[in-house]
């Protein structure tokens, strides 16, 4: 059972970066009459979605957050001692993108620096982790990067999952704190699942081979090749409603955590139908569980920080609030952490 | 039971105008599409505290098919 109760660590700060591009779903040629169109909306809540322009990669979106947020704590580099990278779409099949980005950002060579390989559950996993390292009290400072681009993995010809997603990056701050409340999580997997969201080559196990190229249209009229990402939209959705509520119940029960004293439910945002369906059978109101599904659509592992960047920013950094954040996806991977900001610093949504 | 299903998944189709068989093949539906599907499973989570997964989804063909799994995950 990954229950864990970390404490002595507390988040300092947050930032988040979009690419500046935005694409109106309302303009693609995907949704054959403005009907079709409407229903969509209807359903997912999604609007646009921020986009990147080609070349620019997750890392260079957590970049820009990452030196904001250093300059606005007034943190000196030299003090990071660990940097975690949490992403679907890194720079390289390798090197890690922690260690460029260690480099790029000027941080010291004694930075213990890793990669994290999950998607919309990656800031409640990414955030357990660093917390854990730090909790030891040897690692002072360290800073969590999670971000996708996930737009570049999708057919644009692939109606089930090409309007949904949009991209961007973000840094959370986290230090050892001896008087710290810490964090509450719970980490959970299924890999029996492992295919209901992938990209099947480009791997070791299915290298790219010419036919990794070739278009193909499925059953359900969209088409993409072997190395753009597949979504079984049924498995996910049933898993969504069903281990989101089951796992935030787990949290609070297992710790025995006040739902009243909790200031907000901050989900990963994948579409209005499921998050909706999961804040009401958790039996929660509308005013503690903020979206920015409109706006930016499905920005798997970013959706927890950059709706607290996005929503939340004048609150977190003027007023002492607390969260309960729950992850769920490609995996399948989810958990649910809680934890406090003490008025931190929450950087302005950095556009580029 | 049946009634309140069919008349729930008359609502998600949006179809006023003609019922809805026991033998009807949902798939063939003009009207079925993937946000119908995810409303359906929404629904049925709903009305009657079953989630039915993913793959066992696909196996189902008829409308009296998905009642059918209903009933058996109800039991």
């Amino acid at each position: 059972m990954a229950f864990q109760y970390i404490k002595n660590v507390k988040i300092e700060g947050i930032a988040a970066c979009v690419p500046s591009r935005i694409e109106e779903n309302s303009g693609l040629s995907l949704f054959a009459t403005p009907e079709e169109y409407q229903r969509f909306v209807d359903t997912t809540g999604i609007e646009r979605r921020h986009v990147v322009s080609d070349g620019i990669c997750a890392s260079d979106l957590c970049f820009e957050a990452a030196e904001k947020l250093i300059a606005d704590l007034g943190w000196s580099k030299p003090e990071i001692d660990c940097l975690i990278f949490v992403s679907q779409t890194p720079d390289y099949r390798l090197p890690a993108t922690a260690c460029v980005l260690q480099e790029r950002l000027g941080l010291s060579k004694e930075c213990m620096s890793l990669d994290i390989s999950l998607g919309c559950s990656g800031w409640v996993y990414g955030i357990t982790t660093l917390a854990a390292l730090l909790a030891g009290g040897q690692l002072k400072k360290g800073l969590l990067l999670v971000g996708d681009t996930v737009t570049v993995t999708k057919s644009p010809l692939d109606k089930s999952t090409y309007p949904l997603f949009g991209d961007a990056g973000t840094a959370t701050a986290l230090a050892y704190s001896p008087d710290a409340v810490g964090i509450q999580s719970c980490l959970y997997t299924d890999g029996g699942n492992y295919e209901a969201i992938i990209i099947e080559d480009g791997g070791a196990r299915h290298p790219v081979t010419p036919e990794s190229f070739v278009m193909k249209e499925y059953e359900n009229g969209s088409i993409r090749n072997r190395l753009q990402s597949y979504l079984d939209g049924s498995s996910v959705f049933t898993f969504g409603i069903s281990k989101a509520p089951q796992c935030v119940n787990n949290l609070i029960e297992h710790f025995g955590l006040n739902r009243e004293t909790v200031d907000y439910f901050l989900f990963h945002q994948a579409n209005m139908l499921m998050n909706e369906k999961i804040r009401t059978k958790l039996k929660l109101p509308a005013e503690k569980v903020p979206y920015i599904l409109k706006d930016f659509g499905n920005t798997s592992s970013t959706s927890i920080p950059l709706t607290m960047v996005h929503s939340l920013k004048d609150e977190i950094s003027q007023e002492k609030r607390n969260f309960i954040a729950c992850g769920f996806g490609v995996g399948l991977s989810w958990g649910a952490v809680a934890f406090e900001t003490n008025k931190i610093v929450c950087s302005e949504l950095i556009k580029i | 039971m049946e009634t309140i299903f069919i008349e729930k998944f008359k609502e998600i189709l949006e179809i006023s105008d003609r019922n809805l068989e026991l033998t009807d093949k949902f798939r063939e539906y003009d009207e079925w599409n993937s946000l119908v599907f995810l409303s359906l499973i929404a629904m049925i989570d709903e009305e009657f505290d079953v989630i039915i997964e993913g793959k066992e989804f696909k196996k189902l063909e008829t409308v009296g098919e998905i009642i059918e799994a209903i009933k058996v995950a109800q039991n």
